[in-house]
């Protein structure tokens, strides 16, 4: 408590309208990178909303996967892509009532399971109780994921791996005119295999040449 | 009030923290064109000295400084304007964030926190957007490219990186930097580099790597793109860039030193000829010393070793980095199973 303000609660009110902020100007910024920019700043404050809910290890895994890696690569391509701004800003009325469409599909969605568990109001949503502080958030979830949830979780990385698989299996093209290097046989070159000495007499510039 | 006063003692600790490293930055940049110039057989700066004594050129690192931030900050034509300015304070403020989990010794550290591994990871992965950012926002070719490479770079080695200290927690059983400090208590040969040899040197050449220093520092190879990211900062602003990376090679040094060679730890823990004396106690002074033995080499390498070439560098981290460490993580776990490595004897 700072001058009878709850920091914790300040905080959440703070990340939480910025993550919106940010989540707004995703959609309704022009320049694409300016997108990018801003869904990582979107990421990076729900990050800090889970480690106020003292979920930690979730919260920085985020930083980690989506902040420094996803959207990493994603900046990559967005950047690499000379784009033209123009097209992009034309077709918006076209568009719109499909858009409109698909966003009230979601919400009637998102409010059917919120009716679903009985009305709105925080009193549906009760506080979760304090941990101890010696409380592992990481330990718990590692205990849970390699213990009750070892089927799903397996079957995850399984998804993953094929999916790997499938992406670099996609980029591999055959190219017949494309020079390969080994760098093991490079490594294993000697000296003999490049260099040939010869022996030769000393030749005398022609004349007229100056030497 | 309270919580006002607690406020205060944290923004004077990190104080603490950030000043002296500061102050190491200057003067590491100093040892540093010292050491070469030594290893090339040169002078290196030995003039600049306060009040008409050259000492040694001491004051080299305070010029520099001064010069810097009198120059004008250039703004390129067409540049983005707030990204141009955002993109150093990115670089450096993930940079200087990561050394709040530190442990300098037993009680010394600002946060000791569960989750400290991680922090550092999610702090070292975000200082990538200040490169992206400077290459794109400064609208040149040059710094893009660098950009593009610097980004490349620190991506691809970061997993080698990440899956070498894989094998550290699957030692320590711990995400807390203390703890695995502690993990490795008992002298030279309890400390993590002996089981972890491989993840150990994998570790090391994936920090010089990450930090894009030579020979790994293509993003920035003068005879091929000017000066990479950086090319179109000036004063100031390119100050921040070089404090950042300069910051990021000491931090890389007090990793390895945490995670492989017992952190604050003495190497002749419990030696009976040296008994309780200040050699056989943990302390600052160990952590500092093996800090500064790989920042040395930072500068030994440098001297030594001429630039790799880009696709070798992306072969080296996806195709012998990345198998040795996965393969070692296995190894790892096979030893601690085996129990062959007790923790903290």
């Amino acid at each position: 408590m700072i001058f009878g303000i709850d920091i914790t609660v300040a905080l959440f009110y703070l990340f939480a309208t910025l993550m919106i902020a940010a989540a707004l100007a995703v959609i309704s910024t022009r320049n694409p990178v300016y997108s990018a920019l801003f869904l990582v700043l979107t990421f990076f404050t729900a990050a800090a909303l889970w480690i106020l809910m003292q979920v930690e290890f979730l919260g920085i895994v985020l930083v980690v996967v989506y902040v420094g890696a996803v959207m990493v690569l994603f900046l990559f391509v967005i950047m690499m892509l000379d784009m033209n701004l123009a097209p992009l800003k034309s077709g918006f009325i076209r568009y719109l009532p499909i858009g409109i469409g698909v966003a009230l599909v979601m919400a009637g969605e998102l409010l059917l399971v919120l009716w679903a568990r009985g009305r709105f109001g925080a009193e549906q949503f009760p506080i979760p109780a304090d941990r101890a502080a010696d409380y592992s958030n990481t330990e718990a979830v590692g205990e849970w994921m390699y213990t009750q949830f070892l089927l799903p979780f397996e079957v995850a990385g399984i998804i993953l791996l094929v999916a790997i698989v499938a992406a670099i299996a996609l980029t591999q093209r055959r190219r017949t005119d494309a020079l390969v290097q080994s760098p093991a046989r490079q490594v294993r070159v000697k000296r003999d295999e490049r260099v040939r000495l010869v022996k030769m007499k000393s030749e005398a510039p022609a004349q007229g040449d100056r030497t | 009030m309270d919580a006002l006063l607690e406020l205060i003692w944290i923004v004077a600790k990190i104080l603490m923290i950030t000043v002296p490293l500061i102050l190491t930055v200057a003067y590491f940049t100093y040892a540093e064109r010292r050491v070469i110039g030594f290893m090339q057989a040169r002078m290196g700066p030995n003039r600049v000295g306060i009040f008409g004594f050259s000492l040694w050129g001491l004051a080299q690192p305070f010029a520099d400084v001064f010069k810097l931030l009198l120059k004008e900050i250039v703004l390129p034509a067409n540049a983005n304007r707030f990204l141009f300015f955002l993109a150093p304070i990115l670089t450096l403020a993930p940079a200087f964030a990561a050394w709040a989990v530190i442990p300098f010794s037993d009680t010394l550290v600002l946060a000791d926190i569960d989750a400290g591994v991680l922090y550092l990871l999610a702090m070292m992965s975000i200082g990538i957007y200040g490169i992206i950012i400077a290459g794109w926002a400064s609208n040149s070719q040059y710094a893009f490219l660098g950009g593009l490479r610097s980004a490349a770079q620190m991506v691809s080695y970061e997993i080698a990186m990440g899956f070498a200290l894989v094998g550290v927690l699957v030692m320590a059983g711990t995400l807390n930097l203390n703890e695995i400090v502690r993990a490795q208590s008992g002298g030279i040969f309890d400390w993590f580099w002996l089981p972890l040899f491989p993840l150990f040197i994998v570790y090391w050449i994936s920090g010089v790597a990450e930090t894009n220093r030579a020979p790994f520092d293509v993003a920035e190879g003068e005879s091929e793109i000017v000066a990479g990211f950086h090319v179109e900062y000036s004063g100031a602003a390119f100050a921040v860039f070089f404090l950042a990376e300069y910051a990021n090679m000491i931090m890389i040094s007090c990793l390895v030193a945490l995670f492989f060679l017992g952190g604050w730890l003495s190497p002749f823990q419990g030696m009976p000829v040296l008994g309780d004396t200040i050699l056989a106690q943990g302390g600052i002074h160990w952590f500092l010393a093996k800090s500064a033995f790989f920042m040395f080499s930072f500068l030994w390498l440098r001297a030594t070793f001429p630039r790799y070439r880009y696709d070798q560098i992306m072969r080296l981290g996806w195709k012998v980095l990345v198998p040795i460490a996965i393969a070692w993580v296995l190894v790892s776990a096979a030893i601690k199973l085996s129990g062959a490595v007790i923790l903290g004897s």
